[in-house]
């Protein structure tokens, strides 16, 4: 029984771990974005689009980081799309990010065809878990440096958005855009570069997937994981570093299906699958309140009104 | 007001008599001539899934080698509505006098209706499903008993694995998966007596994320060598090479993604039955509306060995391969499952549908099918 | 900053006869000229990207042309195509009137489907078709109803993002009915392909006299006619009108702005339920994965196209039906693979929504005030 809680345990470590690291990288994007007013459903797109691009980019170039670089660049593309047709006036950006979910996953699939068969160069991971005897654990623990990366960018983030000058750019025009307009600063350009960085970090969150973990390109790489991060900074309540641990919580949650199976308990493996759905739901429903709009949530958002 | 002459009613009568003329012109040209037949083929995925599709896709190139027979493909069809109008697209539009369709779903009721709208055009599909009574005659169907291949997978991985644990990563509990679990287990258990299988569903066909953890857990678990039967191997093979273990392969050939950890795998050979379809059209034979068997028929084959095989696993594996084209069965009696229940009360010839109906794991496989 | 909800179909008041249609027609036409405009936009531009990739656009726009609408057949695998589409964008269009986004059709496609399955289960045998059909159709407007109605309950009461929480219940529902498929209400005879037992040939709904289009498709016209009605010309509609223009003016006037959230988000649920209910009792006879095919997403494209006018679903729907129609022979004429057609869904979509800017700029829409008499 212990060994059994053991191996479950381990495996939550090491999904946690692997599975939330595309998770973190799109739901800081999504953060930045929605700070600076602006919700992008698109990312969905980014974080495909961004793992074809990673893959082709490595296959290509014989670097995996080049491809990740890639991906954030094509990240930042689709991004700045995406902000540049909501900045037109009357335009709705749920819309505009549907829109750019289907376009991106079109294109990506559509380049990404010849991309299937061949072996690309991976991203190599840092083995943190070289003091166990424990094959399990030293598996759970071969950390891709990408996940440090995406603290270290959470740390940053929450420290830029809370103590800097551009932080507080980004805060006042996510909160109001008329105090913004009345400090002088361009709504616009605001949005459209938080929009281009959190494309940017979506992207690479679908380096990581096609790269990393699973470590493969096909048409079925993504399953709405863009739109799950989406759930994911509002569950986190729009603070990137408790992004990070919503992010680790979805990662675990994902893979509690597979280990419990492999420790016997093998009941309703349905409903682990759509565990993580229903817990940001409960969530939801247990901390928002039809009266009071969330002091967390910035005031711009089409979702406030 | 003139009223217009051809009202809607007139326009598809003659439209679909049309249709139904030209393709009984057609089936008669082919049959009297062994000169241009167009089939058409339907994949429920991508072509290049390195999996399911792309087996049937690589083996329809055979086809077109063979003169006077051109190929329409079209991928990525769901089991919907939507396949039956490619399939009559191919008809009305192609000219198919014969069409296949490869995706468990699309038969009952697509195929089967559209068997019946064009009686002079073939249909054949890829899963055991043809009723001679129910069912149209222009209608058929096609399989490969791939369990058995898989059985000489066992074979292989119960030598060449060390800690006697075998993973199988599984799509969904339906009879076909089961089959190939079971045959694992029993190939494996042939050659070492002691061999268990542990399996993990992953609940749906095509999930990678999934099944690059379910491909974890099971080496977390002491596994040493995984296989499995989803629509696309690529992840499970790639993540157990990561993990330095020993892989065997399902539907297509996945040797190239494991250079060190390959053992053999699991192959349908369709351009078998392809082929033999073309040549029986060519002549103007009929087809047979059922046509299956396994290596007796040479419609299953295992992937070259890799690096993961040892020679002592090359030779039993050759040997069950032997075996299996002389019809020595699989299924041999008593078995349990793994509830203890008997289930397999004698031995049935490896064709038998008994089998077909396959809704349990033997004993010696550790998992659960709810 | 862009987002209010779309205030669509405005009608102006009418005051004098002839020269009042002549202005309201000139007012109208914008909504028929920008988006025309703004699709073949969209085709342009896809047409350079296919030549860049060395494709003929011509080629293709004559495929799409072949493949569905130019024959007999290619039309009515259109008109089947889009009938599910124009009952999952109606369940877009009546919320977003009401200035909700709700993106959870598929979801209550799926459990509608199921529902109305597994409520054909007891009956069939028992009870004659018309009857059971009857019953079927009930239930699983009322599942829809119910699953897309959570999501307004959850935004009157605890201000719930209902597209948030309608995006979550699509997989919630997915799970739901995967659940009891594959296990508790699973057909033992079908080992292959978990499928809740087949109603029948006698019990599934028939085809239109005279074509090859089933009943759903029909249906889903009258559904939309009749929401139409109910949204423009009904009291009910006028106040849910009100609800979606300015929420908090609506609430000073006394408007049940909750009552009516609920309701709209039910209407929406039932019209995607019984899109669930024809693909079973139409199409596939059992309740199967195969629900989910993203009928519930690509409603959403066809909704906000229509710029959420019931009326104009229809016509959007059976565009995006012939472009789902000749997406397979384009793959076999052109080699391109069916990613294709979802690369042009997304352009058109994009473009038709940037194109929202441009209401209310061109002088020649805005007729002179003062009619003539």
């Amino acid at each position: 029984m212990n060994e059994a809680l053991l191996t479950v345990l381990i495996a939550m470590l090491g999904g946690a771990i692997r599975v939330s690291t595309p998770f973190m990288f799109v739901a800081l994007g999504e953060c930045l974005t929605e700070k600076s007013g602006r919700v992008n459903l698109g990312l969905e797109g980014t974080l495909v689009l961004g793992a074809m691009v990673a893959y082709a980019t490595s296959y290509h170039t014989g670097s995996p980081w080049a491809g990740v670089v890639a991906a954030g660049c094509a990240g930042a593309a689709l991004g700045g799309l995406h902000a540049s047709i909501c900045s037109l006036p009357r335009v709705n950006d749920v819309a505009v990010g549907i829109a750019m979910m289907l376009f991106g996953v079109g294109v990506a699939f559509f380049f990404g065809k010849p991309y299937i068969q061949p072996t690309a160069p991976r991203l190599g991971s840092i083995a943190l878990g070289g003091f166990s005897d424990n094959p399990a654990l030293r598996s759970a623990l071969d950390v891709n440096p990408l996940f440090f990366v995406g603290i270290a960018v959470a740390a940053l983030l929450a420290w830029g958005l809370a103590n800097t000058r551009w932080g507080l750019i980004v805060r006042t025009v996510g909160d109001s855009a008329p105090a913004a307009l009345a400090m002088g600063l361009s709504v616009n350009r605001v949005r459209l570069l938080s929009t281009l960085v959190g494309g940017f970090l979506a992207g690479i969150g679908g380096a990581f997937l096609s790269l990393s973990y699973p470590g493969s390109w096909n048409q079925g790489l993504s399953s709405g994981q863009g739109l799950m991060a989406v759930a994911l900074v509002i569950f986190a309540r729009w603070s990137p570093l408790r992004c990070v641990l919503a992010a680790l919580l979805f990662g675990g949650a994902g893979a509690i299906g597979p280990a419990l199976q492999s420790v016997g308990i093998t009941q309703g493996y349905y409903f682990f699958n759509a565990a993580p759905y229903i817990l940001t739901l409960l969530i939801m429903v247990a901390t928002s309140s039809a009266t009071r709009v969330s002091r967390d949530m910035p005031g711009e958002l089409t979702m406030a009104r | 007001m003139t009223s217009l002459p051809i009202t809607r009613r007139n326009f598809m009568k003659t439209t679909a008599a049309g249709a139904l003329g030209a393709s009984t012109l057609l089936s008669s040209v082919q049959r009297a001539l062994a000169a241009d037949l167009t089939v058409g083929i339907v994949y429920v995925g991508a072509r290049d899934d390195f999996g399911w599709n792309q087996a049937h896709a690589v083996a329809i190139q055979a086809l077109k080698t063979v003169p006077g027979v051109k190929v329409v493909e079209e991928e990525n069809v769901p089991e919907t509505d939507a396949c039956s109008k490619s399939m009559e697209s191919m008809i009305n539009l192609d000219g198919a006098g014969l069409i296949l369709a490869t995706s468990f779903g699309y038969y009952s009721p697509f195929v089967v209706d559209l068997a019946k709208k064009y009686p002079k055009v073939e249909f054949r599909h890829a899963a055991p499903l043809w009723n001679k009574d129910k069912d149209p005659k222009n209608a058929g169907s096609y399989f490969g008993y791939l369990n058995q291949a898989h059985y000489v997978d066992g074979v292989a991985a119960g030598l060449s694995t060390k800690t006697g644990k075998i993973g199988f990563v599984a799509a969904k509990p339906i009879a076909s998966v089961l089959s190939n679990i079971n045959s694992v287990l029993l190939g494996a258990r042939s050659v070492n007596p002691k061999a268990i299988v542990q399996v993990i569903f992953t609940g749906d066909w095509s999930m990678p994320v999934r099944e690059a953890e379910a491909a974890n857990a099971l080496v977390d678990a002491g596994c040493d060598v995984i296989t499995c039967h989803v629509d696309g191997p690529k992840v499970v093979i790639e993540t157990a090479e990561k993990r330095g273990v020993m892989s065997c392969g399902h539907n297509a050939s996945q040797a190239p993604l494991a250079p060190k950890g390959f053992i053999t795998g699991a192959e349908y050979k369709w351009e078998t039955i392809y082929k033999g379809f073309a040549a029986d059209l060519a002549a103007g034979k009929p087809l047979s509306n059922f046509t299956s068997g396994g290596y007796e028929v040479d419609f299953v084959q295992n992937t070259k060995f890799g690096a993961g095989a040892t020679p002592e696993a090359q030779k039993a594996a050759m040997a069950a391969i032997e075996g299996l084209k002389a019809k020595k069965p699989i299924y041999v009696r008593p078995l349990k499952d793994n509830k203890g229940k008997v289930v397999i009360d004698k031995t049935y010839d490896n064709l038998d549908p008994f089998l077909d109906k396959m809704d349990y794991l033997l004993e010696g496989v550790t998992g659960s099918i709810t | 900053m862009s987002g209010e909800p779309a205030v669509v179909g405005a009608m102006a008041e009418p005051s004098a006869p002839m020269g009042e249609w002549a202005r309201r027609l000139r007012a109208d036409a914008e909504y028929v000229v920008l988006p025309l405009a703004a699709l073949i936009v969209a085709f342009l531009a896809f047409g350079v990207f296919l030549s860049a990739l060395g494709k003929s656009p011509v080629d293709f726009i004559d495929y799409v042309w072949k493949g569905g609408f130019g024959s007999a057949f290619s039309f009515q695998n259109t008109l089947q195509r889009s009938a599910p589409l124009i009952l999952t964008a109606v369940a877009v269009a009546i919320p977003a009137r009401i200035g909700l986004i709700i993106i959870g059709g598929e979801g209550a496609l799926v459990l509608g489907g199921f529902a109305a399955a597994a409520a054909a289960l007891p009956l069939v045998g028992v009870l004659p078709p018309s009857l059971t059909l009857a019953i079927m159709f009930v239930v699983a407007a009322a599942v829809g109803a119910a699953w897309i109605g959570l999501a307004g309950l959850m935004r009157t009461l605890r201000g719930v993002n209902e597209t948030i929480s309608s995006l979550l219940l699509n997989y919630v529902g997915i799970a739901i009915m995967n659940f009891f498929v594959e296990g508790a209400l699973r057909d033992a005879t079908n080992p292959n392909k978990p499928s809740t037992k087949p109603i029948g040939d006698a019990y599934m709904v028939g085809k239109i006299p005279g074509t090859d289009v089933h009943w759903g498709f029909a249906v889903g016209i009258l559904l939309a006619v009749a929401l139409y009605i109910l949204m423009t010309r009904t009291t009910f509609g006028f106040a849910a009108r009100m609800t979606g223009g300015n929420p908090r003016a609506a609430l000073a006037q006394g408007l049940p702005v909750g009552r009516i959230m609920v309701i709209c988000t039910m209407i929406a649920g039932a019209c995607a339920g019984l899109a669930g209910f024809y693909e079973v009792a139409a199409i596939q006879g059992r309740a199967n994965a195969s629900l989910a095919a993203g009928y519930g997403f690509t409603g959403i494209l066809v909704s906000f196209l229509a710029r959420h006018n019931p009326l104009v679903i229809v016509p959007v729907a059976i565009l995006f039906g012939g472009l789902v129609a000749s997406g397979g022979l384009i793959q076999r004429r052109m080699d391109l693979p069916d990613a294709t057609v979802l690369v042009l869904q997304g352009l058109i979509f994009i473009v038709l929504l940037a194109s929202e800017t441009l209401y209310g700029r061109f002088p020649i829409f805005k007729p002179t005030e003062g009619a003539k008499a």
